[in-house]
């Protein structure tokens, strides 16, 4: 159990200019559990390799229990990985398979059964021992997987997109393992995936990449309900935020929508010399609120197309030139075009900068 | 999980492996059925009668000291190959991963050998280590050394050994590699975290996995030790000194071609067909029980 650090590390691949990974610095906590989250192509997997040491470190530390990693093999770092296809050897048995780094460290024999035997009690795995992998279900395979991460007792676990090979369901139940199991080891752990609900139910901190920049690092709540960026906002949450471009007016109270529609940003007010200045506004589709037509200041939905999800519906509808998704608990008996007369709560607006992206209120 | 293909049309299959058949049976069951008839057979030097002779030829090959020995010398010389073409072209495999400039220089030479007709990689070796002018022999000589395969039965047997088993190293070389590169690169990082260092993961992670290719390798190089050395070690030794490198194939070849030994050649070459046969069952037996196919 021990702190894993990063300090300004890069990336950049022989022979070639562009760096994969822009100055990442974070500091997880003992015990923590960390998601790395972004899209497929962001450095997310590159990072966690460098971690484990599959991949060179082109500059800044890596530092796991307080001493810098970057020159030393996999094996010294006191690390343990799940790989996305579980790597599990095909020619050993689930015993073998997780018996097999507490041979190379050469324990006694016993000593091995033992604790292979409390993994797999814990993962229920204790019946299929002698099973080879070929003769598992996949969510048994991903347990053998954290089983063999688990027996070495390491200062922290490595995931890399654990889950994403198995099918909705199960994924769920794992998940849960995951964490309930991660919750008792207390074993600091580095968790990468590119399922924003995976990461929102796993991490107690969320790191989101962009193209090797880090967007954000804070808690679920923190992201969702404060995104630092128009990437983040874009990105956390199903259906996605939406966006609508407008102008800061009224002293920094309100917004002025390209529409024209003002919305009044409450107790979210900016600055008053922020007045004039381009921002994108977004706004969560589980944030609008249906009203009466002609009850104050609204906007005014053309609803389009309408997905009932049972437990709450979805109206896509037009709003000037651009679509806007409004989430509606409960069934609702909406019809395409329909009009829909919608307010958002002021706390629940988000601004951001038009030309950086980055929030400003 | 397996997907079958499924093929609607009956007839196609048998159509597409007619060829191969109809060379098989040709070239290969043909004279093989030939030879055990003949075997049975005895025939005077210029094929004017044959007399029916019942297993006399095979107990006269069992009682000859010269056959026997022929027996051993092969024995010796199919294990010694395959030793010698297995674990050169199982670390050049190995390595070719660590090399970093010119792979594919490395990898196109390797291969090379494989292309020689037989009877040239023979004489290739012969230039090379002939005593009176080979360049290497010489090297040898200057040591000290008594460098003479023509004279000396165990250095000709090396001469042949090393020769053919050299030829042989790129197709295992190539069949090696290829079995390495199919192994998933998580695997071997998975057993690097596991604490495992090159030597322990070569041994305990690659060389399982790759163990359906070396079974294969197997049994390919001893068939090529018993049948296919014949034009190398006919041109490098043509068996001698004495009979110090006469394989089955060329007694069977010097008996039923240069001593017109019709029907003692070719209970010979059925002997040898049914070593062959027996020896590939044998590994298909035990040996493949150690193979894990994933």
């Amino acid at each position: 159990m021990a702190q894993v650090e990063l300090r300004n590390v890069r990336k950049t691949y022989p022979g070639s200019a562009a760096e994969v990974i822009k100055g990442v610095d974070v500091s997880v906590g003992d015990g923590e559990f960390l998601v790395l989250l972004g899209p497929s192509g962001c450095g997310k997997s590159t990072l966690l390799r460098m971690v484990a040491g599959l991949e060179s470190i082109s500059s800044g530390d890596a530092v796991i229990d307080g001493k810098t990693v970057n020159q030393l093999e996999p094996k010294d770092r006191n690390i343990a990985m799940v790989f996305q296809n579980y790597a599990l050897y095909p020619h050993m048995s689930v015993f073998d398979n997780m018996a097999y780094g507490l041979k190379v460290a050469g324990l006694p024999k016993a000593e091995i059964a033992q604790r292979v035997g409390e993994a797999a009690e814990m993962l229920e795995l204790t019946p299929y021992l002698e099973r080879k992998p070929r003769a598992l279900s996949g969510g048994q395979r991903q347990r053998v997987a954290m089983g063999r991460a688990i027996v070495r007792k390491p200062a922290a676990f490595l995931f890399d997109e654990p889950l994403s090979n198995l099918d909705a369901k199960l994924r769920t139940s794992m998940r849960m393992q995951i964490k309930q199991l991660q919750r008792r080891l207390g074993v600091t752990s580095l968790y990468v995936t590119h399922d924003q609900v995976e990461a929102m139910t796993l991490a107690d901190r969320i790191m989101i990449l962009n193209q090797g920049v880090v967007e954000q690092i804070g808690t679920p709540m923190e992201v969702y309900s404060q995104p630092a960026s128009l990437f983040v906002a874009a990105f956390i949450g199903a259906p996605g935020m939406n966006f609508m471009d407008g102008t800061v007016s009224g002293g920094g109270h309100a917004v002025t929508l390209k529409t024209g529609e003002v919305l009044s940003l409450g107790s979210g007010a900016v600055a008053s010399a922020q007045d004039g200045r381009e921002v994108t506004l977004g706004i969560r589709p589980e944030h609008f609120a249906l009203t009466p037509e002609g009850d104050g200041a609204h906007l005014t939905l053309t609803a389009d197309y309408i997905e009932q999800l049972g437990a709450d519906t979805l109206v896509h509808g037009k709003f000037g030139t651009g679509m806007l998704v409004v989430r509606v608990a409960g069934e609702r008996s909406v019809a395409e075009g329909d009009k829909l007369a919608l307010t958002a709560t002021p706390e629940h607006l988000h601004l951001f900068d038009r030309e950086s992206g980055r929030r400003i209120g | 999980m397996e997907r079958r293909a499924i093929f609607p049309n009956k007839k196609l299959p048998y159509l597409l492996v007619a060829p191969q058949m109809a060379i098989t049976l040709v070239f290969f069951f043909w004279p093989a059925g030939q030879a055990v008839r003949q075997s049975l057979y005895q025939e005077d030097p210029f094929g004017l009668s044959v007399t029916f002779a019942g297993l006399a030829n095979f107990h006269r090959i069992f009682a000859d000291p010269n056959y026997l020995y022929s027996l051993q010398v092969t024995f010796i010389f199919a294990i010694g190959v395959t030793v010698m073409t297995m674990i050169p072209a199982l670390l050049l495999a190995a390595l070719i991963d660590r090399v970093v400039k010119g792979k594919l220089v490395y990898q196109t030479l390797l291969i090379w050998p494989y292309a020689l007709a037989p009877a040239v990689a023979g004489i290739l070796w012969l230039f090379m280590f002939n005593p009176g002018m080979g360049t290497l022999a010489m090297l040898i000589r200057s040591t000290g050394y008594n460098w003479d395969p023509s004279l000396n039965g165990t250095q000709a047997m090396l001469l042949v050994m090393v020769s053919a088993a050299w030829k042989q190293v790129s197709y295992n070389f190539l069949f090696f590699l290829a079995g390495m590169q199919a192994i998933p690169k998580s695997f071997i990082e998975a057993a690097a975290i596991d604490g495992a260092g090159p030597m322990r993961r070569f041994w305990t992670i690659i060389m399982p996995l790759i163990s359906p290719t070396t079974f294969f390798l197997l049994v390919v190089n001893m068939v090529y030790a018993f049948f296919d050395t014949f034009g190398l070690i006919h041109a490098v030794t043509a068996g001698g000194p004495g009979k110090d490198t006469e394989t089955l194939v060329l007694k069977v070849y010097n008996d039923g071609y240069v001593n017109l030994n019709m029907g003692g050649s070719s209970a010979q070459s059925v002997v040898l067909m049914v070593i062959v046969i027996s020896l590939t069952i044998f590994q298909f037996k035990y040996v493949e029980r150690r193979v894990h196919y994933s």
